[in-house]
């Protein structure tokens, strides 16, 4: 952390936040457990994690849109309570107004404020050429490319001339260069003092992205979310992407979001966790192979660099950690420091022609992942081999938000059929033994 | 989707052009005509004239324009009920409680039945007046135009885009900007629709509401309706044709100078983000967009209504955080507390009023009146899906007939079917036609298009590459019907099929009874019961026959069409 004291006014100061949501079988589910952020003028700062690391949901907590369940929030040293005027903020989805032009949709906040109609006009325009969005005034979004509507979703914040601006994975809807060009335009009106903004929060998922802007990045982990890292990047703009101290950084937040969770200390009395209380990952069984085939043949020959993996594959880093963390699971690699490398399992796997691997990736899945064991034992068990997939949803669901235990749910049942360990009805949601063996 | 702009036009001229002189005489017109219908609203009742009618064709103009101003005002009150209700029901979690269901009740309840008792409650409102009769008439019209359009702007306020919302909120819209800013134009373009359908269905009320008896005393206001009623009690059927005629223009023109505007207007409202075809503006959209008067008069209006949106009205505060407190359990106790309250006090008048009133044979004959209906509506669903179907599909499937049978079978949807009751009774009473059957198909005449269209439309969107590949592998046949094109309509011929067979159970009131002169023709079914009761003033039958086809309707359509809807969503969508 910091210890030298930053002397530039503060914006705002989250103190001991947590989010939880109330859940009537066990623990509430924690989104954001002790959270603390403070921020300065003339900073951009990142929270970069994965997705469900609750960074999302902290910047609406930042935003005013959402009440912390615990914590305080200040502005500007005042307690916050609803969305303040000094705060506006660029969406992933763009939010835009589809029934309003252009130009209508940027005079939206300055429009809520009451200000005439003469100075709107006046204020919307120079925000739309400072972004490069002349010529667009009566255009309606469908008209526009996914590149120009963020532009307007950025022009639509700025003038409001926001003390504080937040983004929330502003580019990640975006094509690789079209989104490359919206960050250096970004960057370039910041640096040249044009944006009139003192501040910005961003939240993104992609390393480069936040080592390319940020002056700080804020690491999150999740479940619960949690900030886990916080450094400062210490190079001038412009910064080159290809620069060995840019890439060692990037390297090495790899290796910081890889890194295995230490074992909390649990109270001696607080129960065992359930062996269900893992979400799964959804990540299908052609991907996992496909990537285990990869790490196996030239140039990995078994171990990989995740960064230069991720981009030779042209993945995220929200593509390639579930995926790592997925085969990690099931005994076929192990992540460390940044680096992929594949078991001895993984390597039969890959050996081994369609039927072995489906025994292979069966018996990965009875020994590492206990739901696939239950459902295959309650199955055996029952006369007619068949069970009903309610069950085992509301067993997860004691564990984990409904969408989590849903996504778990529906991985096991994809690998399970790969794996011919069970059959599945959609239609009855019903696990059976139909056509095994 | 933007305006098309006329250079000549848009450049500054000062002088009116030859559109303004056309607009300028329409609008004069008009005015003139609203005086006189207002001057004949506030008559008194008994005043020579005032609730006669003749069968002189030249009086149709006249009587057009009063039933065409009935049916606008009683949209008005649609609209306000629409913003009222709609509203409540889609923010306050403790009134939709009671509101929702509510309106799924009215839904399927066939006001048609309570027209007498309405008509006396709104005549001593007004004694002597012939404004009584017309907020009679107005309100059975009302009745037939609110609920859908109610219900599709609950549903649009509650699917509202969170991130909108959430854009909206952190941008301080205050509550009453949000709901002109976002909520409405959401709303929009469902609204605009229903309030389509609307029109059509008031349509099949206003014929039965202009012609109204109360004990021994009818009234005839002037409109098409009475003209009609006249003409059948008259057995004039030149008189009948001269009212299809008229009603046939009065439609073609609201719907030419109204509605295709409005659909056109309102797809700029339609939340997609793709810039998807969009057809060519209607002529009266364009012809407002460029005659200046008009397009000075539209322009203030958008502004004034902007204005009026803009003003940073709040009747909460500004917005404040979703907050994670739980709403407080004690409002809640007591409010469902009250509700319980009130329901047993209803259960406690209705059982008080059916055991006074009623028998139970009198529930065993409805339901069984309500069965026979009910195969009625059964057998001719089967049958209009088996007649529309196959000629959607083909008509779907090629695009150039898509486009030009679209309009013809939303126009058909439109006009109102009773007014060709006549000709088929005419025709059962001529050939001595048994009326259990006979009348059967006019319960569905107007409702039959719902199907073809959307069929069409299911057709017309079927994914070419599904085509090429049952074209690749030869499927034809039965073959390609059952696994190829009826699955893949499914989903649409539904959305068609719920609405045809409400309207259906709808009409059955009017459909089971028809007259010709002296000439009664009677089916059997619940529908005939209903007219029946009504006609003998036999209130607590008319009420156990409107409660057993509500719930004959309800029911039906929450164990045959709902399921089947959401297997449509479920497995025949793909996504």
């Amino acid at each position: 952390m910091d210890t030298a004291v930053d002397v530039r006014p503060l914006l705002i100061d989250v103190k001991g936040c947590r989010q939880a949501y109330h859940k009537e079988a066990n623990a509430d589910l924690v989104v954001l457990d002790d959270v603390n952020l403070t921020l300065h003028e003339g900073e951009i700062v990142a929270l970069l994690g994965r997705s469900g690391s609750g960074k999302s949901t902290l910047l609406r907590i930042v935003s005013g849109l959402l009440k912390p369940t615990a914590g305080s929030v200040t502005w500007r040293g005042v307690p916050l309570s609803g969305p303040t005027d000094g705060v506006a903020m660029v969406f992933q989805s763009f939010a835009l107004f589809p029934w309003l032009t252009v130009q209508e949709n940027v005079e939206l906040g300055l429009e809520a404020r009451g200000v005439p109609r003469a100075e709107r006009e006046r204020r919307a325009e120079g925000a739309i050429d400072m972004i490069g969005l002349g010529g667009f005034e009566n255009a309606y979004p469908k008209e526009l490319s996914g590149g120009m509507r963020q532009r307007v979703g950025l022009a639509r914040a700025l003038v409001v001339h926001p003390d504080l601006l937040l983004m929330d994975e502003p580019f990640s809807a975006l094509d690789v260069l079209t989104a490359e060009t919206l960050r250096t335009d970004l960057i370039d009106l910041w640096m040249d003092g044009k944006l009139p903004v003192k501040s910005v929060l961003m939240v993104t998922h992609n390393i480069e992205e936040a080592v390319l802007m940020c002056d700080r990045i804020l690491v999150f982990s999740s479940n619960p979310g949690r900030v886990a890292h916080e450094l400062k990047v210490p190079f001038p703009h412009p910064r080159n992407r290809l620069d060995p101290a840019f890439r060692q950084l990037v390297d090495d937040i790899y290796g910081i979001m890889t890194r295995r969770k230490p074992v909390e200390p649990r109270l001696p009395t607080a129960p065992a966790p359930s062996p269900l209380a893992t979400p799964l990952q959804s990540v299908g069984t052609n991907v996992m192979s496909g990537l285990m085939e990869t790490l196996a043949a030239e140039p990995y020959n078994g171990r990989a660099d995740l960064p230069a993996l991720a981009g030779a594959l042209q993945y995220e880093v929200d593509d390639i950690l579930p995926l790592g963390e997925t085969l990690q699971l099931l005994g076929f690699a192990v992540l460390e420091e940044g680096d992929i490398l594949l078991t001895d399992a993984g390597r039969s796997f890959v050996n081994s022609d369609t039927d072995d691997r489906k025994k292979i990736f069966g018996e990965a899945l009875r020994q590492h992942v206990p739901l696939v064991n239950m459902i295959r034992q309650v199955l055996d068990e029952r006369w007619n081999h068949r069970a009903s997939a309610v069950r085992f949803r509301d067993e997860l669901e004691d564990h984990m938000s409904a969408s989590y235990a849903a996504d778990t749910l529906r991985t096991v049942i994809g690998w399970g059929r790969y794996a011919e360990l069970f059959s599945y009805d959609e239609e009855a949601e019903q696990f059976s033994l139909e056509d095994i063996e | 989707m933007s305006a098309t702009k006329y250079p000549s036009m848009a450049a500054g001229w000062r002088l009116p052009n030859l559109w303004d002189a056309v607009a300028f005489v329409c609008v004069i017109g008009a005015l003139i005509a609203f005086g006189h219908v207002a001057e004949g609203t506030l008559k008194r009742i008994d005043a020579p004239g005032a609730t006669e009618i003749s069968l002189d064709p030249w009086n149709l103009p006249n009587y057009a324009l009063r039933t065409t101003l009935r049916m606008f005002a009683a949209l008005g009150a649609s609209l306000f009920f629409t913003f009222t209700y709609g509203t409540a029901a889609a923010k306050s979690r403790r009134a939709a409680l009671v509101l929702v269901p509510v309106l799924d009740v009215l839904q399927s309840v066939p006001i048609l039945g309570f027209l007498t008792f309405t008509v006396v409650f709104f005549m001593n409102l007004f004694p002597g007046q012939v404004l009584g009769l017309e907020l009679a008439a107005i309100f059975a019209i009302f009745t037939s135009q609110a609920w859908n359009m109610a219900f599709s702007m609950y549903q649009s306020l509650k699917t509202v885009p969170a991130d909108l919302a959430e854009c909206s909120t952190s941008f301080h819209l205050t509550g009453w900007q949000k709901f002109w800013k976002l909520e409405v134009p959401f709303a929009a373009p469902g609204l605009v629709w229903n309030t389509m359908m609307s029109m059509s269905g008031g349509w099949f009320f206003v014929v039965a509401s202009e012609a109204v008896t109360v004990g021994d005393n009818s009234w005839k206001l002037p409109g098409i309706g009475s003209y009609v009623a006249l003409a059948l009690e008259q057995r004039d059927i030149v008189a009948v044709g001269w009212a299809i005629l008229a009603m046939l223009l009065v439609i073609l023109a609201y719907d030419q100078l109204l509605f295709r505007p409005l659909v056109a207007w309102s797809a700029k409202f339609r939340f997609e983000t793709t810039a998807g075809t969009t057809a060519s503006d209607p002529w009266m959209l364009r012809l407002m967009r460029r005659t200046r008067l008009l397009k000075l008069i539209g322009e203030a209006f958008g502004d004034a209504a902007a204005y009026l949106g803009s003003l940073r009205l709040s009747f909460t505060g500004l917005p404040r955080a979703r907050g994670r407190q739980e709403p407080s359990r004690l409002i809640d106790a007591a409010w469902i507390a009250l509700l319980l309250a009130v329901l047993a006090w209803a259960v406690w008048r209705v059982q008080g009023f059916a055991s006074r009133e009623l028998a139970w044979s009198d529930v065993e004959q409805a339901v069984l009146l309500g069965l026979i209906t009910l195969v009625r509506v059964v057998v001719l669903m089967i049958i209009a899906s088996l007649i529309w179907v196959p000629i959607g599909v083909w008509l779907g499937l090629r695009p150039v007939w898509a486009r030009r049978a679209q309009p013809v079978a939303q126009f058909l949807a439109a006009f109102p079917a009773n007014l060709l009751f006549p000709p088929v009774v005419l025709f059962i009473v001529y050939f001595h036609l048994s009326p259990d059957i006979w009348l059967t198909p006019l319960m569905v005449l107007g409702t039959q298009w719902y199907i073809l269209f959307n069929v069409v439309a299911g057709a017309a969107a079927f994914p070419g590459d599904l085509k090429e590949v049952a074209a690749n592998f030869r499927i034809g046949g039965w073959l390609w019907w059952r696994k190829v094109i009826i699955p893949g309509i499914f989903p649409y011929y539904v959305t068609g099929a719920i609405t045809a067979s409400g309207g259906s159970w709808n009409a059955a009131i009017v459909a089971e009874v028809a007259s010709w002169g002296d000439t009664k023709l009677q089916a059997h079914g619940l529908g005939a019961y209903i007219a029946d009761a009504t006609d003998r003033g036999d209130m607590p039958r008319v009420i156990l026959g409107v409660v057993v086809m509500s719930a004959f309707v309800v029911l039906f359509n929450r164990l045959l069409w709902r399921p089947m809807y959401a297997y449509a969503q479920r497995r025949l969508t793909l996504a």
